[in-house]
Protein backbone atom coordinates (compact mmCIF):
# COMPACT_ATOMS: atom_id res chain seq x y z
CA UNK A 1 0.00 0.00 0.00
CA UNK A 2 1.28 3.46 -0.90
CA UNK A 3 1.70 6.13 1.75
CA UNK A 4 -0.06 8.60 -0.52
CA UNK A 5 -2.15 8.06 -3.62
CA UNK A 6 -3.84 10.79 -5.68
CA UNK A 7 -6.01 9.93 -8.66
CA UNK A 8 -7.41 12.55 -11.04
CA UNK A 9 -7.56 15.31 -8.43
CA UNK A 10 -9.10 18.55 -9.71
CA UNK A 11 -9.41 21.87 -7.92
CA UNK A 12 -10.52 25.25 -9.24
CA UNK A 13 -11.01 28.52 -7.38
CA UNK A 14 -13.28 31.39 -8.34
CA UNK A 15 -11.62 34.76 -8.15
CA UNK A 16 -13.45 38.01 -7.40
CA UNK A 17 -14.21 38.99 -10.99
CA UNK A 18 -15.71 35.59 -11.78
CA UNK A 19 -12.46 34.33 -13.27
CA UNK A 20 -11.85 30.63 -12.58
CA UNK A 21 -8.32 29.48 -11.77
CA UNK A 22 -7.61 25.82 -12.25
CA UNK A 23 -5.16 25.08 -9.43
CA UNK A 24 -5.02 21.30 -9.87
CA UNK A 25 -5.67 19.72 -13.24
CA UNK A 26 -6.21 15.96 -13.08
CA UNK A 27 -3.30 15.36 -10.71
CA UNK A 28 -2.33 11.75 -10.11
CA UNK A 29 0.70 10.70 -8.12
CA UNK A 30 1.80 8.23 -5.52
CA UNK A 31 4.36 8.26 -2.73
CA UNK A 32 5.56 4.83 -1.62
CA UNK A 33 6.21 3.89 1.97
CA UNK A 34 9.54 5.42 3.05
CA UNK A 35 9.87 7.24 -0.28
CA UNK A 36 10.72 10.93 -0.75
CA UNK A 37 8.95 12.50 -3.72
CA UNK A 38 9.80 16.03 -4.79
CA UNK A 39 7.55 18.39 -6.73
CA UNK A 40 9.30 21.19 -8.58
CA UNK A 41 7.28 24.06 -9.94
CA UNK A 42 7.14 27.81 -10.25
CA UNK A 43 5.08 29.81 -7.79
CA UNK A 44 1.43 29.60 -8.73
CA UNK A 45 1.85 26.17 -10.30
CA UNK A 46 -0.44 24.53 -7.71
CA UNK A 47 2.15 22.99 -5.34
CA UNK A 48 0.70 24.61 -2.22
CA UNK A 49 -2.86 23.74 -3.24
CA UNK A 50 -1.68 20.15 -3.71
CA UNK A 51 -0.26 20.11 -0.18
CA UNK A 52 -3.42 21.74 1.22
CA UNK A 53 -5.65 19.17 -0.47
CA UNK A 54 -3.60 16.30 0.98
CA UNK A 55 -3.54 17.90 4.43
CA UNK A 56 -7.39 18.20 4.35
CA UNK A 57 -7.36 22.02 4.34
CA UNK A 58 -8.85 22.28 0.86
CA UNK A 59 -11.55 19.98 -0.51
CA UNK A 60 -10.93 18.76 -4.07
CA UNK A 61 -13.66 19.23 -6.69
CA UNK A 62 -13.15 15.67 -7.85
CA UNK A 63 -10.67 12.82 -7.71
CA UNK A 64 -9.38 10.63 -4.90
CA UNK A 65 -6.84 11.32 -2.17
CA UNK A 66 -5.83 8.34 -0.03
CA UNK A 67 -3.28 8.28 2.80
CA UNK A 68 -2.26 4.72 3.60
CA UNK A 69 -5.44 3.59 1.89
CA UNK A 70 -7.73 5.89 3.90
CA UNK A 71 -9.86 8.36 1.93
CA UNK A 72 -8.71 11.82 3.09
CA UNK A 73 -11.94 13.55 2.02
CA UNK A 74 -14.31 11.13 3.74
CA UNK A 75 -12.21 10.40 6.82
CA UNK A 76 -10.10 13.52 7.43
CA UNK A 77 -9.64 12.95 11.19
CA UNK A 78 -8.21 9.47 10.62
CA UNK A 79 -5.79 10.81 8.02
CA UNK A 80 -4.79 13.86 10.07
CA UNK A 81 -3.45 11.62 12.84
CA UNK A 82 -0.90 10.07 10.49
CA UNK A 83 0.57 13.15 8.85
CA UNK A 84 2.02 16.57 9.50
CA UNK A 85 3.16 19.49 7.44
CA UNK A 86 5.87 22.14 7.33
CA UNK A 87 5.15 25.15 5.16
CA UNK A 88 7.16 28.08 3.92
CA UNK A 89 5.84 30.27 6.77
CA UNK A 90 6.80 28.83 10.15
CA UNK A 91 3.33 29.80 11.55
CA UNK A 92 3.65 29.93 15.32
CA UNK A 93 2.24 31.99 18.15
CA UNK A 94 5.01 34.55 17.95
CA UNK A 95 4.84 35.70 21.57
CA UNK A 96 5.05 32.13 22.89
CA UNK A 97 8.34 30.34 23.27
CA UNK A 98 9.44 27.45 21.07
CA UNK A 99 8.80 25.07 23.97
CA UNK A 100 5.29 26.44 24.58
CA UNK A 101 4.47 26.20 20.87
CA UNK A 102 5.79 22.64 20.70
CA UNK A 103 3.86 21.51 23.79
CA UNK A 104 0.69 23.07 22.37
CA UNK A 105 1.22 21.49 18.95
CA UNK A 106 1.80 18.08 20.55
CA UNK A 107 -1.41 18.29 22.62
CA UNK A 108 -3.52 18.85 19.51
CA UNK A 109 -2.39 15.34 18.52
CA UNK A 110 -3.18 13.91 21.98
CA UNK A 111 0.44 13.94 23.18
CA UNK A 112 0.74 15.09 26.81
CA UNK A 113 3.49 17.40 28.10
CA UNK A 114 5.05 14.50 30.03
CA UNK A 115 5.28 12.47 26.82
CA UNK A 116 6.37 15.40 24.67
CA UNK A 117 9.17 16.91 26.82
CA UNK A 118 11.75 14.10 26.43
CA UNK A 119 10.94 13.88 22.70
CA UNK A 120 11.38 17.64 22.31
CA UNK A 121 14.75 17.50 24.06
CA UNK A 122 15.88 14.64 21.81
CA UNK A 123 14.69 16.35 18.62
CA UNK A 124 16.20 19.72 19.54
CA UNK A 125 19.52 18.00 20.32
CA UNK A 126 19.37 16.27 16.93
CA UNK A 127 18.83 19.50 15.03
CA UNK A 128 21.49 21.36 16.98
CA UNK A 129 19.03 23.75 18.60
CA UNK A 130 20.30 25.06 21.95
CA UNK A 131 17.87 23.99 24.70
CA UNK A 132 18.15 27.33 26.50
CA UNK A 133 16.81 29.17 23.45
CA UNK A 134 13.68 27.02 23.55
CA UNK A 135 12.28 29.28 26.26
CA UNK A 136 12.65 32.46 24.17
CA UNK A 137 9.63 33.89 22.32
CA UNK A 138 9.52 32.70 18.71
CA UNK A 139 9.73 36.29 17.47
CA UNK A 140 13.26 36.49 18.90
CA UNK A 141 14.46 33.55 16.80
CA UNK A 142 15.86 33.76 13.27
CA UNK A 143 13.86 32.40 10.31
CA UNK A 144 16.17 29.42 10.12
CA UNK A 145 15.67 28.61 13.79
CA UNK A 146 11.92 29.02 13.46
CA UNK A 147 11.92 26.61 10.54
CA UNK A 148 13.86 24.06 12.60
CA UNK A 149 11.19 24.36 15.29
CA UNK A 150 8.53 23.87 12.60
CA UNK A 151 10.24 20.62 11.59
CA UNK A 152 10.51 19.62 15.24
CA UNK A 153 6.79 20.31 15.71
CA UNK A 154 5.95 18.07 12.75
CA UNK A 155 8.28 15.32 13.89
CA UNK A 156 6.97 15.43 17.45
CA UNK A 157 3.74 13.76 16.37
CA UNK A 158 5.71 10.98 14.59
CA UNK A 159 3.91 11.35 11.26
CA UNK A 160 4.15 8.51 8.77
CA UNK A 161 3.59 11.06 6.00
CA UNK A 162 5.38 14.43 6.03
CA UNK A 163 4.32 17.24 3.72
CA UNK A 164 7.12 19.75 3.25
CA UNK A 165 6.02 22.84 1.34
CA UNK A 166 9.13 24.85 0.48
CA UNK A 167 10.66 24.34 3.93
CA UNK A 168 13.95 26.03 3.00
CA UNK A 169 12.66 28.96 0.93
CA UNK A 170 14.02 32.27 2.19
CA UNK A 171 16.60 30.71 4.51
CA UNK A 172 20.25 31.70 4.54
CA UNK A 173 22.62 29.05 3.08
CA UNK A 174 23.71 27.77 6.50
CA UNK A 175 20.15 27.37 7.80
CA UNK A 176 19.11 25.82 4.51
CA UNK A 177 21.88 23.24 4.83
CA UNK A 178 20.90 22.49 8.45
CA UNK A 179 17.27 21.98 7.52
CA UNK A 180 18.20 19.76 4.59
CA UNK A 181 20.42 17.62 6.82
CA UNK A 182 17.51 17.29 9.22
CA UNK A 183 15.13 16.23 6.43
CA UNK A 184 17.65 13.61 5.33
CA UNK A 185 17.82 12.36 8.89
CA UNK A 186 14.02 12.11 9.07
CA UNK A 187 14.07 10.14 5.82
CA UNK A 188 16.77 7.76 7.02
CA UNK A 189 15.82 7.30 10.66
CA UNK A 190 12.09 7.80 11.02
CA UNK A 191 10.62 5.62 8.31
CA UNK A 192 8.48 8.53 7.13
CA UNK A 193 7.25 9.06 3.60
CA UNK A 194 7.83 12.61 2.41
CA UNK A 195 6.28 14.84 -0.23
CA UNK A 196 8.63 17.78 -0.74
CA UNK A 197 7.58 20.83 -2.77
CA UNK A 198 10.52 23.06 -3.60
CA UNK A 199 12.14 25.50 -6.00
CA UNK A 200 15.57 24.28 -5.07
CA UNK A 201 16.88 21.91 -7.74
CA UNK A 202 19.87 20.80 -5.67
CA UNK A 203 17.61 20.04 -2.73
CA UNK A 204 15.27 17.98 -4.90
CA UNK A 205 18.09 16.07 -6.53
CA UNK A 206 19.82 15.35 -3.24
CA UNK A 207 16.83 14.42 -1.10
CA UNK A 208 14.26 12.90 -3.44
CA UNK A 209 13.88 9.37 -4.79
CA UNK A 210 11.59 10.69 -7.52
CA UNK A 211 11.02 14.20 -8.79
CA UNK A 212 7.99 15.65 -10.56
CA UNK A 213 7.58 18.92 -12.41
CA UNK A 214 4.36 20.82 -11.94
CA UNK A 215 3.10 23.63 -14.16
CA UNK A 216 -0.36 25.22 -14.29
CA UNK A 217 -1.80 22.59 -11.98
CA UNK A 218 -0.52 19.64 -14.00
CA UNK A 219 2.26 17.23 -13.18
CA UNK A 220 4.25 16.95 -16.38
CA UNK A 221 6.54 14.16 -15.29
CA UNK A 222 7.36 12.20 -12.16
CA UNK A 223 10.47 10.07 -12.35
CA UNK A 224 13.81 9.38 -10.73
CA UNK A 225 16.01 12.46 -11.15
CA UNK A 226 18.33 10.78 -13.66
CA UNK A 227 15.44 9.47 -15.76
CA UNK A 228 13.79 12.88 -15.68
CA UNK A 229 16.96 14.56 -16.90
CA UNK A 230 17.43 11.95 -19.64
CA UNK A 231 13.89 12.66 -20.85
CA UNK A 232 15.01 16.18 -21.77
CA UNK A 233 18.41 15.17 -23.21
CA UNK A 234 19.33 16.87 -26.47
CA UNK A 235 21.98 15.65 -28.90
CA UNK A 236 23.00 12.95 -26.44
CA UNK A 237 23.75 15.47 -23.69
CA UNK A 238 21.95 14.89 -20.38
CA UNK A 239 20.97 18.30 -18.94
CA UNK A 240 21.19 19.34 -15.31
CA UNK A 241 17.97 19.29 -13.29
CA UNK A 242 17.85 23.07 -13.56
CA UNK A 243 18.05 22.89 -17.35
CA UNK A 244 15.45 20.13 -17.31
CA UNK A 245 13.15 22.36 -15.26
CA UNK A 246 13.64 25.25 -17.68
CA UNK A 247 12.98 23.04 -20.67
CA UNK A 248 9.82 21.62 -19.11
CA UNK A 249 8.33 24.80 -17.68
CA UNK A 250 9.76 27.64 -19.73
CA UNK A 251 10.80 29.32 -16.46
CA UNK A 252 14.28 29.92 -15.12
CA UNK A 253 14.78 29.02 -11.46
CA UNK A 254 14.83 32.74 -10.58
CA UNK A 255 11.56 33.37 -12.42
CA UNK A 256 10.01 30.32 -10.79
CA UNK A 257 10.64 31.62 -7.30
CA UNK A 258 9.96 35.28 -8.09
CA UNK A 259 6.37 34.94 -9.34
CA UNK A 260 3.91 35.22 -6.55
CA UNK A 261 1.20 32.69 -5.99
CA UNK B 1 2.87 9.84 18.27
CA UNK B 2 3.47 6.46 16.65
CA UNK B 3 2.89 3.78 19.26
CA UNK B 4 1.07 6.37 21.37
CA UNK B 5 -2.39 4.92 20.92
CA UNK B 6 -4.83 6.60 23.27
CA UNK B 7 -8.58 6.28 23.38
CA UNK B 8 -10.12 9.04 21.27
CA UNK B 9 -11.82 10.70 24.25
CA UNK B 10 -8.49 10.91 26.10
CA UNK B 11 -6.74 12.46 23.09
CA UNK B 12 -9.54 15.02 22.85
CA UNK B 13 -9.23 15.83 26.57
CA UNK B 14 -5.48 16.36 26.12
CA UNK B 15 -6.29 18.71 23.24
CA UNK B 16 -8.86 20.66 25.33
CA UNK B 17 -6.12 21.16 27.91
CA UNK B 18 -3.80 22.21 25.06
CA UNK B 19 -6.12 25.08 24.09
CA UNK B 20 -6.63 26.14 27.72
CA UNK B 21 -2.89 26.03 28.45
CA UNK B 22 -2.03 27.91 25.24
CA UNK B 23 -4.42 30.71 26.18
CA UNK B 24 -2.93 30.79 29.68
CA UNK B 25 0.57 31.10 28.14
CA UNK B 26 -0.67 33.95 25.94
CA UNK B 27 -2.29 35.74 28.90
CA UNK B 28 1.00 35.42 30.77
CA UNK B 29 2.95 36.77 27.79
CA UNK B 30 0.59 39.72 27.35
CA UNK B 31 0.43 40.31 31.12
CA UNK B 32 0.90 44.09 30.97
CA UNK B 33 -1.92 44.35 28.43
CA UNK B 34 -4.08 42.25 30.74
CA UNK B 35 -3.42 44.73 33.55
CA UNK B 36 -4.28 47.64 31.26
CA UNK B 37 -7.51 45.91 30.22
CA UNK B 38 -8.42 45.11 33.85
CA UNK B 39 -7.90 48.75 34.84
CA UNK B 40 -9.99 49.90 31.86
CA UNK B 41 -12.84 47.49 32.68
CA UNK B 42 -12.84 48.48 36.35
CA UNK B 43 -12.81 52.21 35.65
CA UNK B 44 -15.51 51.77 33.02
CA UNK B 45 -17.73 49.91 35.54
CA UNK B 46 -17.09 52.62 38.15
CA UNK B 47 -17.88 55.43 35.70
CA UNK B 48 -21.18 53.80 34.79
CA UNK B 49 -22.04 53.26 38.46
CA UNK B 50 -21.36 56.95 39.19
CA UNK B 51 -24.19 57.80 36.79
CA UNK B 52 -26.45 56.46 39.57
CA UNK B 53 -24.62 58.52 42.20
CA UNK B 54 -25.12 61.66 40.12
CA UNK B 55 -28.82 61.21 39.55
CA UNK B 56 -29.70 63.61 42.42
CA UNK B 57 -27.68 66.39 40.86
CA UNK B 58 -29.59 65.84 37.62
CA UNK B 59 -32.89 66.34 39.47
CA UNK B 60 -33.90 62.68 39.58
CA UNK B 61 -35.80 61.08 42.44
CA UNK B 62 -34.93 57.39 42.45
CA UNK B 63 -33.45 54.99 44.98
CA UNK B 64 -29.81 55.89 44.40
CA UNK B 65 -28.33 52.75 45.96
CA UNK B 66 -30.66 50.54 43.93
CA UNK B 67 -29.81 52.34 40.69
CA UNK B 68 -26.06 52.18 41.36
CA UNK B 69 -26.27 48.46 42.10
CA UNK B 70 -28.43 47.98 38.98
CA UNK B 71 -25.86 49.77 36.81
CA UNK B 72 -22.86 48.02 38.35
CA UNK B 73 -24.42 44.58 37.95
CA UNK B 74 -25.13 45.48 34.32
CA UNK B 75 -21.57 46.70 33.72
CA UNK B 76 -19.95 43.66 35.34
CA UNK B 77 -22.17 41.07 33.71
CA UNK B 78 -21.92 42.71 30.31
CA UNK B 79 -18.13 42.69 30.65
CA UNK B 80 -18.20 38.97 31.46
CA UNK B 81 -20.79 37.91 28.88
CA UNK B 82 -19.44 40.08 26.06
CA UNK B 83 -15.92 38.84 26.76
CA UNK B 84 -17.17 35.25 26.49
CA UNK B 85 -18.91 36.08 23.20
CA UNK B 86 -15.86 37.94 21.84
CA UNK B 87 -13.37 35.17 22.70
CA UNK B 88 -15.50 32.59 20.91
CA UNK B 89 -16.33 34.80 17.94
CA UNK B 90 -12.67 35.81 17.52
CA UNK B 91 -11.41 32.20 17.55
CA UNK B 92 -10.96 32.06 13.79
CA UNK B 93 -9.79 35.61 13.10
CA UNK B 94 -7.28 35.46 15.94
CA UNK B 95 -5.67 32.27 14.63
CA UNK B 96 -5.70 33.67 11.12
CA UNK B 97 -3.91 36.78 12.38
CA UNK B 98 -1.28 34.67 14.19
CA UNK B 99 -0.91 32.50 11.06
CA UNK B 100 -1.64 29.27 12.90
CA UNK B 101 -5.13 28.56 11.57
CA UNK B 102 -4.08 25.92 9.05
CA UNK B 103 -2.12 24.00 11.68
CA UNK B 104 -5.09 24.03 14.03
CA UNK B 105 -7.54 22.97 11.34
CA UNK B 106 -5.34 20.14 10.04
CA UNK B 107 -4.81 18.69 13.52
CA UNK B 108 -6.90 15.64 14.43
CA UNK B 109 -8.54 17.30 17.45
CA UNK B 110 -12.22 17.94 16.75
CA UNK B 111 -13.81 21.36 16.33
CA UNK B 112 -15.96 20.68 19.42
CA UNK B 113 -12.73 20.21 21.39
CA UNK B 114 -11.28 23.40 19.92
CA UNK B 115 -14.30 25.55 20.77
CA UNK B 116 -14.83 23.86 24.14
CA UNK B 117 -11.22 24.64 25.10
CA UNK B 118 -11.66 28.28 24.04
CA UNK B 119 -14.97 28.53 25.95
CA UNK B 120 -13.62 26.93 29.11
CA UNK B 121 -10.67 29.32 29.31
CA UNK B 122 -12.91 32.31 28.61
CA UNK B 123 -15.28 31.33 31.45
CA UNK B 124 -12.45 30.93 34.00
CA UNK B 125 -10.70 34.12 32.85
CA UNK B 126 -13.97 36.07 32.82
CA UNK B 127 -14.96 34.95 36.32
CA UNK B 128 -11.57 35.99 37.72
CA UNK B 129 -11.64 39.35 35.96
CA UNK B 130 -15.23 40.07 37.05
CA UNK B 131 -14.50 39.06 40.67
CA UNK B 132 -11.50 41.42 40.76
CA UNK B 133 -13.54 44.29 39.28
CA UNK B 134 -16.38 43.66 41.74
CA UNK B 135 -13.88 43.63 44.62
CA UNK B 136 -12.53 47.05 43.65
CA UNK B 137 -16.03 48.48 43.17
CA UNK B 138 -17.05 47.26 46.65
CA UNK B 139 -14.39 49.60 48.07
CA UNK B 140 -15.89 52.63 46.33
CA UNK B 141 -19.67 52.23 46.52
CA UNK B 142 -22.37 51.49 49.09
CA UNK B 143 -24.13 48.81 47.15
CA UNK B 144 -27.57 47.47 47.96
CA UNK B 145 -26.73 43.76 48.11
CA UNK B 146 -28.16 43.00 51.56
CA UNK B 147 -30.66 40.47 50.17
CA UNK B 148 -28.36 39.03 47.48
CA UNK B 149 -28.65 35.35 46.59
CA UNK B 150 -25.09 34.87 45.27
CA UNK B 151 -25.48 31.15 44.62
CA UNK B 152 -28.60 31.84 42.53
CA UNK B 153 -26.79 34.54 40.54
CA UNK B 154 -23.88 32.17 39.87
CA UNK B 155 -26.30 29.47 38.71
CA UNK B 156 -27.90 31.90 36.25
CA UNK B 157 -24.47 32.95 35.00
CA UNK B 158 -23.31 29.33 34.62
CA UNK B 159 -26.32 28.46 32.46
CA UNK B 160 -26.04 31.74 30.55
CA UNK B 161 -22.37 31.01 29.82
CA UNK B 162 -23.36 27.84 27.93
CA UNK B 163 -25.88 29.74 25.76
CA UNK B 164 -23.36 32.53 25.14
CA UNK B 165 -20.72 29.99 24.07
CA UNK B 166 -23.25 28.63 21.53
CA UNK B 167 -24.07 32.16 20.39
CA UNK B 168 -20.35 32.95 20.07
CA UNK B 169 -19.73 29.80 18.01
CA UNK B 170 -22.41 30.91 15.54
CA UNK B 171 -20.63 34.29 15.27
CA UNK B 172 -17.21 32.58 14.96
CA UNK B 173 -18.23 31.24 11.58
CA UNK B 174 -18.42 34.75 10.09
CA UNK B 175 -14.64 35.18 9.56
CA UNK B 176 -14.65 31.77 7.83
CA UNK B 177 -17.25 32.99 5.35
CA UNK B 178 -15.58 36.36 4.81
CA UNK B 179 -11.96 36.68 5.97
CA UNK B 180 -11.97 40.46 5.46
CA UNK B 181 -15.36 41.49 6.85
CA UNK B 182 -16.55 38.58 9.00
CA UNK B 183 -15.06 39.76 12.27
CA UNK B 184 -16.51 43.26 11.87
CA UNK B 185 -19.98 41.73 11.52
CA UNK B 186 -19.51 39.84 14.81
CA UNK B 187 -18.67 43.19 16.49
CA UNK B 188 -21.98 44.52 15.18
CA UNK B 189 -23.76 41.47 16.68
CA UNK B 190 -22.03 42.20 20.00
CA UNK B 191 -23.08 45.87 19.95
CA UNK B 192 -26.70 44.93 19.12
CA UNK B 193 -26.69 42.58 22.15
CA UNK B 194 -25.51 45.53 24.28
CA UNK B 195 -28.28 47.76 22.95
CA UNK B 196 -31.25 45.42 23.23
CA UNK B 197 -30.48 43.18 26.22
CA UNK B 198 -31.17 45.68 28.98
CA UNK B 199 -27.64 46.04 30.24
CA UNK B 200 -28.12 49.52 31.75
CA UNK B 201 -31.92 49.94 31.52
CA UNK B 202 -34.98 47.79 31.53
CA UNK B 203 -35.87 46.20 28.20
CA UNK B 204 -39.41 47.64 28.53
CA UNK B 205 -38.12 51.15 27.68
CA UNK B 206 -37.09 49.99 24.19
CA UNK B 207 -39.22 50.26 21.06
CA UNK B 208 -41.26 47.13 20.31
CA UNK B 209 -39.01 45.86 17.51
CA UNK B 210 -35.95 46.07 19.77
CA UNK B 211 -37.82 44.23 22.52
CA UNK B 212 -38.54 41.49 19.98
CA UNK B 213 -34.79 41.11 19.31
CA UNK B 214 -34.15 41.09 23.07
CA UNK B 215 -36.24 37.94 23.44
CA UNK B 216 -33.64 35.90 21.51
CA UNK B 217 -30.64 37.36 23.35
CA UNK B 218 -29.34 35.14 26.18
CA UNK B 219 -27.88 38.29 27.75
CA UNK B 220 -31.41 39.58 28.42
CA UNK B 221 -32.34 36.57 30.58
CA UNK B 222 -28.90 36.38 32.19
CA UNK B 223 -29.17 40.01 33.35
CA UNK B 224 -32.77 39.74 34.50
CA UNK B 225 -32.01 36.53 36.39
CA UNK B 226 -28.79 37.82 37.95
CA UNK B 227 -30.44 41.09 39.01
CA UNK B 228 -33.38 39.22 40.52
CA UNK B 229 -30.94 37.08 42.51
CA UNK B 230 -28.58 39.90 43.57
CA UNK B 231 -31.00 42.77 44.13
CA UNK B 232 -34.26 41.04 45.07
CA UNK B 233 -32.79 37.91 46.67
CA UNK B 234 -34.86 35.68 44.35
CA UNK B 235 -34.62 31.95 45.09
CA UNK B 236 -34.14 29.13 42.60
CA UNK B 237 -37.90 28.71 42.15
CA UNK B 238 -38.26 32.35 41.05
CA UNK B 239 -35.10 32.18 38.97
CA UNK B 240 -36.34 29.09 37.16
CA UNK B 241 -38.20 31.28 34.62
CA UNK B 242 -34.87 32.72 33.47
CA UNK B 243 -32.85 29.52 33.87
CA UNK B 244 -35.40 27.55 31.84
CA UNK B 245 -35.11 29.93 28.87
CA UNK B 246 -31.32 29.97 29.11
CA UNK B 247 -31.24 26.17 29.21
CA UNK B 248 -33.39 25.98 26.08
CA UNK B 249 -31.11 28.55 24.40
CA UNK B 250 -28.05 26.51 25.40
CA UNK B 251 -29.60 23.32 24.03
CA UNK B 252 -30.43 25.12 20.78
CA UNK B 253 -27.44 27.45 20.31
CA UNK B 254 -24.56 25.07 21.09
CA UNK B 255 -25.52 22.32 18.59
CA UNK B 256 -26.71 24.99 16.13
CA UNK B 257 -23.39 26.82 16.53
CA UNK B 258 -21.39 23.65 15.95
CA UNK B 259 -23.51 22.74 12.94
CA UNK B 260 -23.21 26.20 11.42
CA UNK B 261 -19.46 26.18 12.13
CA UNK B 262 -19.15 22.80 10.40
CA UNK B 263 -20.94 24.22 7.33
CA UNK B 264 -18.70 27.31 7.43
CA UNK B 265 -15.57 25.20 7.70
CA UNK B 266 -16.63 23.06 4.72
CA UNK B 267 -17.33 26.23 2.73
CA UNK B 268 -13.90 27.65 3.65
CA UNK B 269 -12.24 24.39 2.62
CA UNK B 270 -14.10 24.33 -0.69
CA UNK B 271 -13.22 27.93 -1.52
CA UNK B 272 -9.70 27.99 -0.05
CA UNK B 273 -10.57 30.67 2.52
CA UNK B 274 -8.70 29.07 5.41
CA UNK B 275 -5.47 30.36 3.95
CA UNK B 276 -3.76 32.96 6.12
CA UNK B 277 -4.00 35.79 3.63
CA UNK B 278 -7.65 35.00 3.06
Amino acid sequence: MNALELRGVEKSFKKRRGEVVRALDSVSLSVGKGEVVGILGPNGSGKSTLVRVISTLVLPDSGEVAVFGVDAVRHPKQVQRSMNRVSVEASFFKKLSAMENLLYGAKLYGVTSAEARPRIKEILDNIGFAQKRATEPMEHLSRGMQQKIALARALLTSPVLMLLDEPTTGLDPRSKKDVQVFIRRIRDAHDSSILLCTHDMGEAEELCDRVGIMVDGKILALEEPEDLKRRYATNGRVPTLEETFMAATGYSVEEASANTE
Amino acid sequence: MRGNVKPLWLSEMVAVWGYVQRNYFLTKRYFMWEIVWLVYVTINAMAITYIGAGVDAAGGTVDKEFLMTYLLVGALLWNYLSMLFDVLSETVSWERWEGTIEYTFMSPSSRVTHLLGMGFYAVVYGILQTALTLGVCYLFFDLDLSRANYAGALLVLAVASVSLVGFGIVAAVLPLLSPEKGQQVSYIVSSVLLLVSGVYYDVSVLPGWMQAIATVSPVTYALQGARAALQDGAGVAELWNYIRVLLVMGVVFVPLGLFVFHLGESYAKRTGKLKRSG
